[in-house]
């Protein structure tokens, strides 16, 4: 297939769901049925998807596909010269991964939802939620710049808002997606200014543009500085986006939304974006900014999993693990392990997916119940849920076999490496730990949900399995968490075809005094096309890798065993009582169960502080500002009044007065007018004396 | 378009439509409607034709040669006046990449307001001959080239609007008509003073050699048009120019509305007629924006240069503040006047950045804030004729009730919080990139920024409390669905929501070259001028 037919069928399959949205929203209402038609686009759409991916790795494996128009021109503008804004698409091999990725899940979930959401009033809008969430995500994986990126961003947001939103006659759904929309502006805002402050330099959002400036030498406003801050900044967006401390919160309460949009959006995919954000602009992050991303990554991981820990309801261990997950994903992008990186993302979605989708069938059969204390046993009544299940927690839990313990000991063994080479022991420590917990908390829900007796003798009787559509998509992405699909050699990843073939890290464009040292291979020229990984970074890494294989391996298997024995010590066997141990650690079990009262904090400072400040400068531009306004109309009419007062009895006084007093002087004076010449000539005669009596002296 | 005066055409177009409706009889409402209605579309035809005939590649701006439509003569001339020689006063009208939009912007707004206007039953002559009149004052403001004659229109747009609002207004509207009105004039005072200033100032040569003072705002804009001790005159280094510039600015800020200078607008808004507010937050508005950029920013632009980092800093204020206001209202139609304060700010920040980007993204916003707005009014109308209040708590779970209206304020509502693939992105993300461009205002931007955080948090809170959770069962018979006439008035905007978020070089191509222009003579002249210059 020619690159032509490539970038055509990609804006097809991009189109395509947004047709989908358009026809079942419009129409939705008026044909019942057309909802099918969504599920079928976004089959055709998953088909193309393969079609491209195949084109694009057997024939462009080492090639990237480019195609961009201009949007918008400025044509020749004063004192820089031509500025336009281009739109464009670039297919790589993240990209078609990517879009088999998110064109699988979607379609697997179309299907679920089929049966799933079959009572709901507003089932034809459901599809075509989903059919403008697939569009808009996969607008994000085939983006080539910075501009369209966040355009689709911005719009995945809004179908997470709506879909979180779905059943918006509750209280909680409505808040729950008004806070997902407003957590991602924050870290929206971020991201923002770090687009303006590349596109500020380079008059460009294209990547490819961007980076060859960087690497040319052209920093942003100069410095390495601006590097770091450009790089921290769009991350803001994946902090967001994905989920990470301190704007994690919202996710959790996403789990509102129906239980198929948990598995597609708030698991899977679109809060992968955030990874796939980091994973785009990987080579232009600085040694500190990508220390910053590590730490924030590492933190979320180990601060998500403390909560899972103590959760009671199914979906909300799934989301805090889903939290965790991500963090991991971030963490191990800002240590360097890109491959590994998206290796999980990808590794994930599909076990995650299958979670969700496995407790969606768990909480489809028990009426709408999601509390784990009201489960148990369920094993026996929902044997292909239970299976497709134990499957994905093995994968999570990172044990042998599984894809999850590829990827997961790709990134332990990168922590590890980069502790060894940066002395950052911490970030390793916080990897294996994780890694415990996470075992722990899965099997801990596997083993309330499904094993033992159950607890609510009432709904477990009307428990029963899922119907096909449902339990299909749980086999298909069961199936796609076990090894083979990505190596032959189940415990090492690095035999991959995924991460040695197909995903291999790319070469930074960052200055060397910026950079990590072991970042820069010293030999990129005659390496830049070879398929083999490794080269790519420097002997050092790669020895440091080598180094931490083993290691890392052994102590992820250690610990996960450690942390399912721990649970089915306390949960299956029941040797040791999790209440008591809930009750030695009194506060740090408080702190875990409310999820370290993050909510509460933000819901006294920012939110609350936000509207207390909306009120007080309400009062201000009530009382004060129009005040000022109101008040000097007042004085001017207190003035005019004065000024009338004044009119009334001082200016028309003088004039009445000069009238009155015309008329008494003339009055008066009127005996003098005679008539008589006689009386005239007297007053003459004596006016002319008194004269001659006065100037006399002269 | 050759020897037709489309752009007085387009002007006066409503006045005929006025005089026709004051010979029809008062009791024939619906024939004086539709009367309203069709020269309102003829608006609308007329400006089609314009665009279509408009040269893309034109700059206008400062130069007589590239203005486009172009109808000038002598208007007034009273000679042998004393000391004062010859008053002359041109009648010119033009349009350029700048007026255009707004031309645009006028004739569907007008149209959209006639619509919206069907529902008015008290003295129905009275407020179409008014707002009829209202229509020629607007777009007279936006065609004409000559300060006196601008001035004219802008007076003219006063007198009906103090009456549509006076009469035909809410509980308090004498109130906020008087506020409205005083606050312009007062505006109005400075504008006229600052106006006069000029014209002692500056001078043209006509054809019979002799030398007048002029009005003529394109002469105003070249320095070497000054006399060299008019109080005014660059030249002058005794100039007045500073001050001059701050009052013709407070005049033009009052109509943005600018802080402090905004009060009179939450007043008049909730006071206002439905379609009386649309014409108020879709033009009037950006009556006071369009003349910054029309007249102060061309004829000071070394002013404007120094002055720019507090013209940013009033937009920032404007963007938080507004929006904070925003957040803490109760009453839907005073919430959606605060968020005009809010999305103004981000026409004024634009504008002080002084570069490609940031103006035609001010202008861009200029254009969305109107139809957007607009449509938020018409929103808020169709809500208080059913129910009768304005209450946001007072309603709830009006997604199921009215799904259709739903639809329609969702877009409107994400319009304005600057979602991608709505207009309202593209203007406010334009501004953004040239405010940020510009190192001085750098930081001012970034917090500006936060706007669009507390943007999305009033309108989603109040598309949260009106349209989600439990319907209010008080409201069950009196709110049905949108009827056709309001598929009508949204119908259009959304089309142009859309389509502009879309395909926003539409409208960014029709500015382009004027802006750039702008940009260039800014640039040129903002150092001051020099003898040497001339």
């Amino acid at each position: 297939m020619s690159e032509f037919t490539n970038i055509n069928l990609s804006l097809i399959v991009l189109l395509l769901p947004l047709f989908g949205f358009f026809i079942v929203l419009f129409f939705g209402k008026k044909f019942p049925k057309l909802y099918l038609a969504e599920v079928g686009i976004i089959t055709l759409a998953f088909i193309l998807s393969l079609v491209i991916g195949y084109s694009k790795l057997s024939t462009y494996l080492h090639q990237d596909i480019l195609f961009s128009f201009t949007w918008i021109d400025f044509g020749n503008v004063p004192n820089l010269g031509n500025l336009h804004v281009d739109l464009g698409i670039k297919i790589d091999n993240l990209t078609v991964i990517m879009l088999f990725v998110v064109n699988l899940i979607s379609m697997l979930v179309h299907i679920y939802s089929i049966a799933y959401m079959k009572d709901d009033s507003r089932y034809s809008r459901y599809f075509a939620y989903l059919g403008i969430f697939t569009f808009s995500m996969l607008g994000i994986v085939l983006t080539d710049n910075l501009l369209m990126m966040y355009i689709f961003w911005e719009l995945v947001g809004l179908s997470s808002y709506l879909l979180i939103g779905f059943w918006y006659e509750k209280q909680s759904a409505s808040d729950a997606g008004k806070k997902a929309f407003l957590t991602n502006r924050v870290g929206d805002i971020g991201m923002f200014i770090g687009i303006l402050v590349l596109f500020t330099n380079y008059k460009s959002f294209s990547f490819d543009f961007i980076y060859a400036q960087i690497a040319s030498g052209n920093l942003p406003f100069g410095s390495e500085a601006w590097l770091t801050a450009a790089g921290i900044l769009v991350f803001l967006g994946a902090v967001g986006k994905s989920a990470q401390f301190p704007l994690h919160v919202w996710l959790p309460d996403a789990m509102e939304g129906p239980t198929p949009v948990s598995a597609l959006i708030h698991a899977a995919t679109m809060v992968a974006a955030g990874v796939y954000l980091v994973a785009r602009i990987f080579v232009m992050l600085t040694a500190d900014a990508m220390l910053v991303i590590a730490v924030v990554g590492a933190v979320t991981s180990l601060f998500a999993a403390t909560i899972a820990l103590t959760q009671n309801d199914i979906k909300k261990v799934l989301a805090y693990s889903t939290v965790s997950q991500l963090g991991y994903m971030v963490m191990a992008l800002g240590v360097g392990a890109y491959t590994f990186a998206f290796f999980h993302l990808v590794t994930h979605a599909f076990f995650k997916a299958c979670l969700f989708l496995g407790s969606g069938s768990v909480i489809h059969s028990m009426h709408h119940e999601q509390d784990i204390r009201e489960m148990g046993g369920l094993k026996k009544k929902m044997p292909i849920t239970y299976y497709t299940f134990l499957i994905s927690t093995l994968a999570i839990s990172g044990i042998p076999l599984t894809s999850g313990f590829l990827s997961k000991d790709g990134i332990l063994a990168g922590t590890l490496a980069f502790g060894q080479l940066t002395g950052h022991w911490l970030i390793p420590i916080i990897g294996f730990s994780v890694a415990f917990l996470t075992a722990f908390y899965m099997f801990r829900l596997v083993i309330l949900t499904f094993h033992g007796s159950p607890r609510n003798h009432h709904k477990y009787e009307h428990a029963h399995e899922s119907p096909f559509v449902m339990v299909m998509p749980l086999v298909v992405l069961s199936t796609l968490s076990i090894f083979f699909w990505y190596t032959p050699n189940p415990i090492s990843p690095d035999a991959s075809w995924f991460t040695s073939n197909w995903i291999t890290t790319p070469q930074t464009v960052v200055p060397k005094s910026a950079s990590f040292d072991f970042m820069i291979n010293e030999s990129v020229e005659s390496s830049s096309h070879n398929s083999h990984e490794e080269i790519i970074h420097s002997e050092k890494y790669t020895h440091a890798m080598h180094w931490a294989h083993y290691p890392a391996m052994i102590m992820s298997l250690i610990v996960a065993g450690l942390g399912i024995l721990l649970a089915f010590t306390m949960y299956q066997w029941k040797k040791i009582s999790p209440d008591k141990i809930a009750d030695s650690v009194k506060a740090l079990y408080k702190g875990s169960l409310n999820k370290w009262y993050v909510d509460e904090i933000y819901a006294k400072s920012f939110i609350g502080g936000t509207i207390k400040l909306g009120d007080i400068l309400s009062w201000f531009d009530k009382w004060i500002i129009d005040g000022i306004v109101n008040g000097s109309a007042y004085v001017t009419k207190v003035f005019s009044k004065i000024s009338g007062l004044f009119d009334a009895y001082v200016v028309d006084g003088l004039v009445n007065g000069t009238a009155l007093f015309s008329g008494f002087v003339g009055f008066n004076f009127k005996k003098l007018q005679t008539g008589k010449v006689q009386t005239y000539i007297v007053l003459v005669v004596f006016s002319i004396i008194v004269l001659f009596f006065i100037i006399g002296p002269f | 378009m050759n020897g037709i005066p489309i752009l007085s055409l387009i002007t006066f177009l409503p006045v005929i439509g006025m005089i026709l409706i004051l010979f029809m009889p008062s009791k024939m409402a619906r024939e004086i409607k539709i009367t309203s209605l069709i020269i309102t579309f003829l608006q609308i035809i007329l400006a089609a034709i314009l665009l279509s005939n408009f040269n893309y590649s034109a700059g206008g701006i400062y130069e007589a040669s590239s203005f486009q439509f172009v109808e000038k003569f002598q208007w007034i001339k009273i000679t042998g006046l004393s000391w004062i020689g010859t008053v002359k006063v041109d009648y010119f009208l033009g349009a350029d990449g700048i007026s255009l939009p707004m031309l645009l912007l006028t004739a569907l707004v007008s149209f959209i307001a006639v619509i919206s206007s069907w529902s008015i039953n008290k003295s129905v002559k009275g407020f179409f001959a008014l707002f009829l009149l209202l229509d020629t004052g607007m777009m007279g403001v936006f065609v004409a080239l000559d300060f006196f004659l601008f001035y004219v229109f802008w007076e003219l747009m006063l007198l009906p609007m103090y009456f549509l609002i006076g009469i035909w207004g809410g509980p308090r509207k004498e109130y906020a008509a008087i506020k409205f009105f005083i606050y312009t004039l007062f505006g109005s005072v400075f504008m006229l003073l600052v106006m006069i200033a000029l014209y002692f100032s500056a001078s043209e040569t006509l054809a019979d050699g002799t030398t007048v003072f002029t009005f003529n705002l394109l002469t105003l804009m070249d320095p070497t048009n000054y006399t060299t001790n008019g109080i005014l005159s660059p030249l002058n280094p005794n100039n007045y120019r500073l001050a001059a510039y701050i009052a013709l600015f407070v005049g033009f800020a009052i109509k943005i509305p600018m802080f402090p200078f905004h009060t009179w607008l939450p007043d008049a808004h909730v006071e206002a007629p439905t379609p009386i507010s649309v014409i108020l937050a879709g033009v009037l508005l950006k009556m006071g924006t369009y003349g910054i950029l029309r007249i102060s920013f061309p004829i000071f632009p070394e002013i404007t240069k120094d002055l720019s980092y507090y013209i940013a800093l009033f937009g920032v204020i404007n963007i938080i503040y507004g929006a904070l206001v925003a957040l803490a209202q109760k009453d839907f139609k005073k919430l959606i006047a605060y968020s005009s304060v809010s999305h103004m700010g981000y026409v004024l920040l634009g504008m002080a950045s002084m570069s490609t980007t940031g103006i035609t993204g001010a202008i861009f916003q200029m254009f969305n804030h109107g139809t957007i707005t607009a449509m938020l009014f018409l929103i808020v109308g169709v809500i208080y004729d059913r129910a009768h209040t304005r209450d946001i708590n007072s309603f709830g779970g009006l997604a199921n009730k009215m799904p259709v209206y739903t639809f329609f304020v969702t877009i409107a509502f994400f319009a304005a919080i600057g979602l991608p693939s709505l207009s309202g992105f593209i203007s406010e993300a334009l501004v953004f990139v040239g405010a940020f461009g510009v190192e001085e205002i750098r930081v001012l931007t970034m917090i500006g920024t936060l706007g669009i955080l507390l943007g999305a948090a009033y309108m989603l809170w109040t598309l949260q409390r009106i349209f989600f959770g439990e319907f209010n069962k008080k409201w069950d018979d009196v709110l049905t669905d949108i009827t056709f006439r309001e598929y009508a008035m949204f119908i259009p905007l959304t089309i142009i929501i859309v389509f502009l978020g879309i395909y926003p070089s539409a409208m960014l191509d029709i500015m382009n070259a004027s802006v750039n222009s702008l940009v260039e003579f800014l640039a040129k002249n903002a150092q001051g001028f020099t003898l040497s210059g001339m």
